[in-house]
Order: structure tokens, then C-alpha cells, then sequence
């Protein structure tokens, strides 16, 4: 797993909307990124699914990034596969990238193991927060710990945050 | 009433699920037999037709009607609220329908 003040491995991965995206050139761009291991069928991404879009709307002009990455065994979770994350994508209106990571090399590397599995960087690529989107699934209007939100504010001040970790909630990511 | 409380362990929406079905059962005043089964094997999922956890079966019937056109697997499953929006939870309120529905049947001459 990796480590709150570690940096994070670069990747270079395919997205739905036909562009390659790498770590490195987010980086260059923004003052944070978060990167969201996450998929198409978990009842948990769905759930959190708004207000990732939120975040994004909300946070982009500030200088942040979100970028979800899927992992999923495709095989055994057909909706998980590459034309099925195009669809949801543009369902959804999805305003940040959403990324395939066929070999699951990445999220290895993140340690990542839930969907959603957040882990939010710094402009320098070192880990700041890993952990849950906030603390209500369920119902945003219970939302008492908007971590990401939370994380990102401090990130953008160029703070460190006041929580750097929490339990990544969600279904498991389906390793081959 | 028979009332089948089908769950994967991986997923972990169970427990609260599992709490939904206590409070339901108790705001309804209503005693059933329930067995808890833990579907662990894409086998064991084909046999009980189980579209995800947690699923709950009142005397063989899914809680949620949609259900019956989902394939079996090992997987969380996806809920709709009553507001729409997605959970990996079933809502107490369908829980609810469904116990006053098996009720109902019950007392059917």
C-alpha cells in the first residue's frame, strides 16, 4: 500500500474518451489529483457517483483534478469492460477521465483495494489522503466528513490534512 | 413465514442490511423463521439465483420485484432508494412492503 508521504507511481493509462492519460502530465497541470480506483457495477460507486461529479465541477477551477481508474476483472464482471465504461461514462456525463487499467498493474501499485478507493496527491505526486469520499454512501444530506472535499481544501492551501486516512468502503476490487 | 437472508461476505453492506430486516420484522411485529446463508462459490450463486448481497427472500420471493431478471454472480448488489437514488442497500420501506405483503398472503382464506 502505498504510504501517506510517499509518491505515487506514474501510469499511462487508455481512457473513454479515446486520449491516453498519464499521471505526470495531470500533475503538471494541477495543484491536486485525486485518483479514485473505482468501476461500473459497484452499488458503491454509484451510490458516491454525484458527488464525485460535484467535487469535480466544484474543484476543477481551483486547480484539482479527479481522475477514476477502473481495475475489474472484465472477464469475470462483463460491465466492467472498456465499451461499457464509455457508456457509463457518457450516461453519467462523467467530468473528469475515466481510465482502463487492464493489467491491474496500477492498482496494485496503489495498493488500492475497494471501489471507490481514493487517493488524493499533491502537485509534487506525494500522498496526502487515502480513503473513502466522505462517511454517508448512502444519503449526502448525512454527510458529517466530506473527506475529499476536506482533503482537497487543505491540499489547495498547500496544508496537509487534518484526516490522511480512513476504511476505503466499498465492493472489493476483482483481481484476476 | 420463511424469510432467506442470503449474503456474500465480501461485500460488506450485510450487517446494516441485516439490521434493516431486525427492524422491519420488529416495527411489523412480525415472527419468522430466518436463515442466514453465505453464498461464497459463483456455484453456490447459480444454485440460489443470488443477483448480489445482500438479497433477502420472503417465502422464496425476492424483496425487490426488478430482481428477477438479474444474472446470478458474486457481487455487492445495487438498490434504488425510494428518492432514486442508488444504494447497495435495500430501504427498510421495501423491506417493509414485502413482510406486509408475505403478512397479507398469510392470512388469505
Amino acid at each position: 500500500m502505498l504510504e501517506i508521504g510517499q509518491k505515487a507511481p506514474d501510469f499511462t493509462l487508455p481512457g473513454v474518451d479515446g486520449a491516453t492519460h498519464s499521471l505526470a502530465t495531470l500533475l503538471a497541470g494541477h495543484k491536486a489529483v485525486a485518483v479514485i480506483f473505482s468501476c461500473n457495477h459497484c452499488p458503491y460507486v454509484r451510490a458516491w457517483e454525484d458527488r464525485m461529479i460535484a467535487i469535480q465541477r466544484d474543484y476543477g477551477s481551483r486547480g484539482a483534478a479527479l481522475v477514476a481508474i477502473n481495475a475489474n476483472d472484465a472477464r469475470r464482471y462483463p460491465d466492467d469492460d472498456f465499451d461499457s465504461m464509455k457508456k457509463r461514462a457518457a450516461e453519467q456525463g462523467f467530468n473528469f477521465p475515466y481510465l482502463r487499467d487492464e493489467t491491474q498493474e496500477i492498482a496494485r501499485a496503489y495498493g488500492a483495494t475497494h471501489t471507490p478507493h481514493v487517493f488524493v496527491l499533491d502537485a509534487g505526486g506525494v500522498l496526502r489522503y487515502q480513503g473513502a469520499i466522505d462517511d454517508s454512501y448512502e444519503d449526502p444530506g448525512s454527510v458529517e466528513f466530506p473527506y475529499l472535499r476536506d482533503t482537497l481544501d487543505a491540499v489547495l492551501a498547500g496544508q496537509a490534512p487534518k484526516i490522511a486516512v480512513t476504511d476505503a468502503v466499498g465492493c472489493t476490487i476483482k483481481w484476476k | 413465514m420463511q424469510i432467506d437472508f442470503l449474503y456474500w461476505a465480501e461485500c460488506p453492506s450485510h450487517p446494516q442490511a441485516w439490521q434493516r430486516l431486525q427492524d422491519a420484522l420488529d416495527a411489523l411485529a412480525i415472527e419468522a423463521e430466518i436463515r442466514r446463508v453465505e453464498i461464497a462459490t459463483d456455484e453456490a450463486a447459480a444454485r440460489w439465483r443470488f443477483p448480489g448481497s445482500p438479497t433477502i427472500l420472503i417465502d422464496g420471493q425476492d424483496i425487490d420485484p426488478a430482481a428477477e431478471n438479474l444474472p446470478a454472480r458474486l457481487t455487492c448488489r445495487l438498490y434504488y432508494r425510494d428518492d432514486g437514488r442508488p444504494s447497495p442497500l435495500p430501504p427498510e420501506s421495501m423491506i417493509r412492503r414485502a413482510l406486509a405483503a408475505a403478512q397479507a398472503r398469510e392470512h388469505l382464506p
